[in-house]
């Protein structure tokens, strides 16, 4: 029903479900006392009311003749009125007694009462309760027989002593009811608390649990269907912790692997390293054969300590044991010198405007741009450009070449490790990791939750294009003297 | 030429290098373990030590900081890996500069020769500078590569003596990282900053009467280094 406003937390549900049986209950039970208690209070004081005007109406002065006297009627009137209630006697239309009463009596009471019943009647008068009671003096004849007098006799009696008991009956009946919906609401509490604790610890864990804390647990409490829940999570979860330990075991072990064999293989290469330059140098005079084998092992030591570096470096950025070394950097300078380093300054064009400061890792830098101008270089077509751009929180370093460009199939794989464009590409020219490092390097500089990216396209005009972009102050965590104040110890 | 004292434990690698630095024109002792090291230091002389850190017995930390403790020789030091704490490691217990496996003999040779040119004397200041200078409590005398505080002798490592000579010869002036690595370590392109950090730090416990607020060389933020001003 779209209409119908329904309680929506377990809670206020279960505090109106108690709440309402409690009122219920409490309503019907006290409500049948009350009127059980009301009607007996007002039965009795009815009865002995009558009772006791018909032993006083027996004990009157009987009457020695038909029709009385006016003071006679007084007498009896007298009689029969004391401090709270009062009398009025008539006979055929003289009256005597509680003037007031008489204008009171309805045709039908008279008519009762005349025809020799005893009649009561309740009524109020400004807010007081009062019973009315009518009734005929009969008189018995000297052959014993009891016949009416046509002597009427009211009395008027006053109920506020039982209005005050049936007030504090009611009362009472509100007190109990007071109470027990404030017990029906503590006792709804408690429940809701029994009940939701355990939701609420269930919804908490399993929060954490999908916040990748694996080793999250709950606490078993009893046998009810709450614990069972708790025990299937629990179960759940050592299952999931189990299965992603193995998976992440698994995963260190190959790299590991790969960082121990990277790491193996660098004392043999050592050795080798330290004799190619006599294979270079002796290649010349060695014999035929002989010299080209030295010079083809001088060039392949060399590709392998490559290889085997870029291993390293990649390991390094997996187990993200990879660190920042900034420094304030001039990036035109820092570009230019790497080209100037590897002698490429001849051969790329450059825009790049001076005095772009960028606190970042000068040498990460240097083989982010090595990397990309030697990939133009070596895959695209001349001329090869590099230009630098700069806002006040980034810099953006271009490399395009005039060549074919990218395949729009190989796009997404450029940065991918030992990823070839082209399988006939022989490996001397590359370890197959330089773009995927480039890439790691370049997301390794950070600011705040931004981080560097290098990106692959294609410039409409034809020719690839990457495009570094890094923050200018990145947070550096390495260096700890940074946090100081501009000029540590001495004065400013 | 000169004395290489080499401290490598893998038998390839030691011969390997004691071929190339050999062929340069160095006379090389090669020893397997820093205790033989030390032993051969005692019984002849070296001119720089090249020391492998990854040593089985002592390591080559406590090697460098033994060698260290006895007087200035060069120590460079070979290591696996160039971003790890090894480096900063090693740089603390006093080694001048580093290489990393596998290294290029000629990287090494040119390591070599730019740590023995500290070493060595500069060239007298020409002219009518005077060779002694006074900052503060600091006497250097650039003639006789002597640095006295307070009137007591420093003892200076050769490249923490080279640091203080390029910093005071422009008081006041900041130089970067990369500027004094290239004046200092002749690492023409590119070298590790932390070299120049480790070797400030060394220069400052033994020249700052506080090295956390240090008054001859300061850290300017984002720039460099600066010596004073006094």
């Amino acid at each position: 029903m779209k209409g119908l406003w329904r309680p929506t937390g377990l809670r206020l549900r279960l505090l109106l479900a108690f709440a309402s049986l409690g009122l219920t209950t409490t309503a019907v039970v006290a409500g049948v006392s009350y009127v059980q208690a009301r009607n007996v209070i007002l039965q009795q004081a009815q009865d002995s009311a009558v009772i006791r005007l018909k032993e006083q109406v027996a004990q009157v002065t009987p009457i020695r003749s038909l029709p009385p006297t006016q003071a006679d009627l007084r007498k009896i009137a007298a009689d029969l009125s004391d401090g709270d209630e009062s009398a009025l006697v008539t006979y055929h239309g003289s009256n005597a007694g509680d003037e007031q009463l008489s204008a009171a009596l309805t045709p039908q009471l008279q008519a009762a009462v005349s025809s020799g019943q005893v009649v009561w009647q309740r009524r109020a008068t400004d807010g007081h309760p009062y019973l009315l009671i009518g009734t005929q003096l009969m008189r018995t004849s000297d052959e014993g027989d009891r016949y009416p007098s046509g002597l009427e006799i009211y009395r008027l009696h006053s109920l506020d002593a039982e209005q005050a008991s049936v007030d504090r009956l009611a009362s009472l009946a509100w007190l109990t009811g007071g109470l027990s919906l404030v017990l029906a609401v503590l006792l709804a509490l408690i429940a809701a608390q029994g009940v939701l604790r355990p939701v609420r610890e269930l919804g908490r864990a399993a929060r954490r649990l999908g916040d990748g804390d694996l080793s999250t647990r709950l606490a078993v409490r009893g046998t009810d269907e709450l614990a069972g829940v708790a025990r299937t999570f629990n179960h759940t979860a050592e299952r999931l912790q189990r299965q992603v330990d193995e998976l992440r075991r698994l995963e260190a072990d190959a790299r590991r692997f790969v960082a121990d064999v990277s790491h193996e293989l660098r004392t043999p290469l050592t050795a080798m390293t330290a004799v190619t330059d006599v294979l270079d140098e002796e290649a010349p005079r060695l014999p035929g054969d002989a010299g080209r084998a030295a010079r083809l092992v001088s060039q392949e030591t060399h590709n392998l300590t490559r290889l085997v570096n870029d291993l390293i470096e990649v390991t390094r950025f997996d187990s993200g044991t990879a660190a920042l070394a900034l420094d304030e950097v001039d990036v035109a300078e820092a570009v230019r010198a790497t080209l100037r380093a590897r002698g490429w300054t001849d051969q790329v064009s450059t825009d790049l405007p001076p005095g772009t400061l960028a606190r970042l890792d000068p040498r990460r830098l240097d083989v982010i741009v090595a990397n990309l101008v030697g990939n133009a270089l070596r895959h695209g077509a001349p001329p090869v450009s590099v230009w630098l751009r700069a806002d006040p929180d980034w810099i953006v370093l271009t490399v395009g070449d005039r060549g074919p460009g990218l395949d729009p199939q190989v796009l997404p794989h450029v940065f991918d490790r030992f990823y070839k464009a082209d399988s006939a590409r022989s490996r001397s020219e590359g370890s197959g990791l330089g773009l995927a490092i480039a890439w790691e390097n370049a997301r390794l500089h950070r600011a705040g939750a931004a981080r560097g990216s290098l990106a692959a396209g294609n410039d409409p005009a034809g020719g690839a294009v990457f495009t570094l972009r890094l923050p200018r102050n990145p947070l550096d965590p390495q260096r700890p003297d940074a946090a100081r104040a501009g000029v540590t110890g001495g004065r400013p | 030429m000169s004395r290489v004292l080499l401290i490598e434990d893998h038998q390839t690698v030691r011969d390997g290098l004691q071929l190339a630095l050999s062929r340069q024109g160095h006379t090389v002792d090669a020893v397997a373990t820093g205790e033989q090291g030390l032993a051969r230091l005692r019984t002849t002389t070296a001119d720089v030590v090249v020391l492998d850190l990854m040593l089985p017995g002592m390591d080559g930390f406590e090697v460098c900081r033994r060698i260290r403790s006895t007087g200035d020789l060069p120590i460079i030091m070979l290591t696996a890996r160039s971003d790890d704490m090894d480096v900063v490691a090693g740089l603390e217990a006093g080694a001048d500069d580093y290489v990393v496996k596998p290294v290029q003999p000629r990287v090494l040779e040119a390591r070599i020769r730019a740590v023995l040119r500290r070493t060595g004397g500069e060239p007298g200041p020409s002219g009518t500078e005077p060779a002694v200078e006074r900052h503060g409590g600091l006497t250097i005398d650039r003639a006789a590569l002597v640095v006295t505080k307070n009137g007591a002798p420093v003892g200076l490592a050769p490249t923490e003596l080279r640091l203080l000579l390029e910093l005071s010869g422009t008081p006041g002036r900041v130089l970067s990282r990369q500027q004094l690595l290239e004046a200092v370590w002749e690492h023409a392109y590119l070298g590790d900053s932390r070299l120049v950090d480790a070797c400030v730090q060394r220069l400052r416990a033994k020249l700052e009467d506080d090295s956390a607020a240090p008054v001859y060389v300061q850290t300017v933020r984002g720039f460099g280094y600066r010596f004073g001003p006094l």
